[in-house]
């Protein structure tokens, strides 16, 4: 399933937040979308997954979820958004239930997801027990869980601090390599958007439009934070973008 | 700073400017108010310099306690109180915690009625008393219409208040997880808005044990609050404080039951 956004524009009362964009979201890829803050990314992002509707523009999503998916849009929070008075086990428990998984299918299910984030051992922990890092895990496996066709990730690595950010992108990196999955990824952070994006959507300042779209090629595995190619890569993106961040810097806020 | 390698600084410890404005609270502390306080009355009601008829001696009031309580009729005047206190503060607290989440989640029921309860809030409901017999009747039912009554508007507001400041971004997750409305509400909405809930349940359940003394006003033969009133209306000071003795122990023995439940329910708090 692919999503693609046609001529999206929105205005809160009289601030235009996003003009005119267009953007289609390739299956199996990882699209990242920067820019300065407050140029609309995480609303971008909102439109995307139906939590909010654009003041025009189409939003569609182009062939079917696959059948198992159970949430084919699913996001990963910046601020986690875990149920505190809920496990780990208990966090993912509730959405497999809601949606009707029978109880040792769901059993199964959480097994494989916290393997493959690492928290096996933290299946009945409070997310009170949890570092940032492991709760954006929990985060992350809670979104496996439910098989999505699209994974929208709104700056998912933004609260924490840089050696988790570290260990967590190669985690992204491993999970995306073992079975690749599609995915927007919101971020301010250049470093996180040429590690993982194979697509990088460079937004201006307020109205957000959509400044420059960037390819890399070099397979995620395959990069390492040294490397020349990116580095050249982030250099460019941050020209892009330097000009822009200092405008949206000065402006008077005023709504 | 020319002068570094002549004199020899003078070196003391950063002065501490932290600490403060952290309450904590030893229980020892607490007991040892009341200890205190009642050990001074009894001193003062002994020796003389406080006359037996301001303040009755704290060891008379003991003692009319033990006898209430030796002669059973203590528990003839408990048991209807707490009967109506259970029934009362029920009906109140439950509706009360319903109609607060209908605020909290609907629009409609938000703007039509919050004036209403600040409307309600406000009025004494022993005021209301006359009104309640004619409706309910001089029996019990109107002593738990009070009670209830006057349980219901705290809580509501407290409520509807607690549904209000639930994490947003908790109830949007549920939403992009697609789950279902009732979900969402029974799920994510109750338990973030318990902690508002439960401390809101503390206020109401005193002011139900004020209305209590007030709902038996009239016509209840038997209860605490009728036992204080008979007191009073005789000027029997060791009884009327036996009675307030009372009610201020089932104040202290329901909030800490909300404590428990509290700490039963909310362990998940940091
Ligand atoms: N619900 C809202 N109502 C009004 N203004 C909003 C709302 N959400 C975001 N905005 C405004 O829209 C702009 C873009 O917000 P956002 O998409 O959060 O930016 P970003 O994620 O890129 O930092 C900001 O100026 C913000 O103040
Ligand atoms: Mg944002």
């Amino acid at each position: 399933m692919e999503l693609r956004l046609e001529g999206v524009s929105h205005c809160y009362g009289d601030v235009e937040v996003i003009r005119n964009i267009d953007l289609s979201i390739p299956k199996g890829r990882i699209v990242c979308i920067v820019g300065p803050s407050g140029c609309g990314k995480s609303t971008l992002l909102r439109f995307l997954g139906g939590l909010e509707r654009p003041t025009s523009g189409t939003v569609s999503q182009v062939g079917e979820p696959p059948a198992d998916s159970i949430n084919p849009l699913t996001y990963v929070f910046q601020d986690f958004a875990l149920l505190p008075w809920r496990t780990v086990e208990g966090n993912i428990s509730l959405i497999l239930s809601d949606h009707g998984v029978p109880k040792k299918r769901a059993d199964e299910i959480i097994s494989d997801v916290l393997a493959r984030t690492k928290l096996s051992d933290f299946r009945k922990a409070l997310p009170k027990q949890l570092s940032g890092g492991m709760k954006q895990r929990v985060a992350i496996a809670r979104a496996l869980a439910v098989n999505p066709a699209v994974l929208l990730m709104d700056e998912p690595l933004s609260a924490l601090d840089s050696q988790t950010r570290e260990l967590l992108m190669d985690d992204l990196v491993d999970l995306w390599t073992r079975s690749p999955f599609t995915a927007v990824y919101v971020t301010h952070n250049l470093a996180e958007a040429v590690r993982l994006g194979h697509q990088i959507v460079v937004l201006s300042r307020r109205p957000g439009k959509i400044n420059e779209v960037v390819e890399i090629d070099t397979p995620l595995a395959d990069r390492s934070a040294t490397d020349p190619e990116l580095e050249r890569t982030q250099q460019h993106l941050w020209a892009l973008m330097r000009a822009e961040a200092e405008a949206a810097d000065m402006e008077l806020i005023d709504d | 700073m020319t002068d570094i390698a002549t004199q020899t600084p003078d070196v003391r410890p950063v002065e501490f400017r932290g600490g403060g404005f952290r309450p904590s609270s030893p229980r020892w502390v607490g007991a040892l108010v009341f200890v205190l306080l009642i050990a001074f009355l009894e001193w003062g009601t002994r020796a003389g310099f406080i006359s037996s008829l301001t303040v009755p001696r704290p060891s008379d009031v003991f003692l009319t306690l033990w006898d209430l309580a030796a002669s059973g009729a203590l528990w003839t005047n408990l048991a209807p109180s707490l009967m109506r206190l259970l029934v009362g503060g029920t009906i109140g607290a439950t509706v009360g915690i319903a109609v607060g989440v209908m605020i909290g989640l609907f629009s409609f029921a938000r703007a039509g009625l919050v004036p209403l309860v600040a409307a309600i809030f406000p009025i004494p409901k022993i005021a209301l008393l006359p009104l309640f017999v004619i409706w309910f009747g001089i029996d019990e039912a109107s002593k738990y219409a009070l009670i209830a009554f006057g349980t219901f508007t705290p809580t509501v507001v407290s409520t509807y208040g607690a549904v209000d400041n639930v994490d947003r971004s908790l109830i949007r997750m549920g939403q992009s997880f697609g789950l279902r409305w009732s979900t969402v509400v029974f799920r994510i909405v109750l338990p973030g808005a318990m902690p508002g809930i439960l401390s809101g349940l503390r206020v109401s359940l005193a002011i139900a044990i004020i209305l209590l003394v007030a709902a038996e006003m009239l016509g209840a033969e038997h209860g605490i609050g009728a036992y204080i009133l008979q007191a009073g209306s005789l000027y029997d000071l060791e009884r009327l404080f036996a009675g307030v003795t009372i009610l201020s122990l089932l104040g202290v023995l329901l909030s800490a039951a909300v404590g428990a439940v509290e700490k039963h329910v909310l362990g998940w708090r940091t």
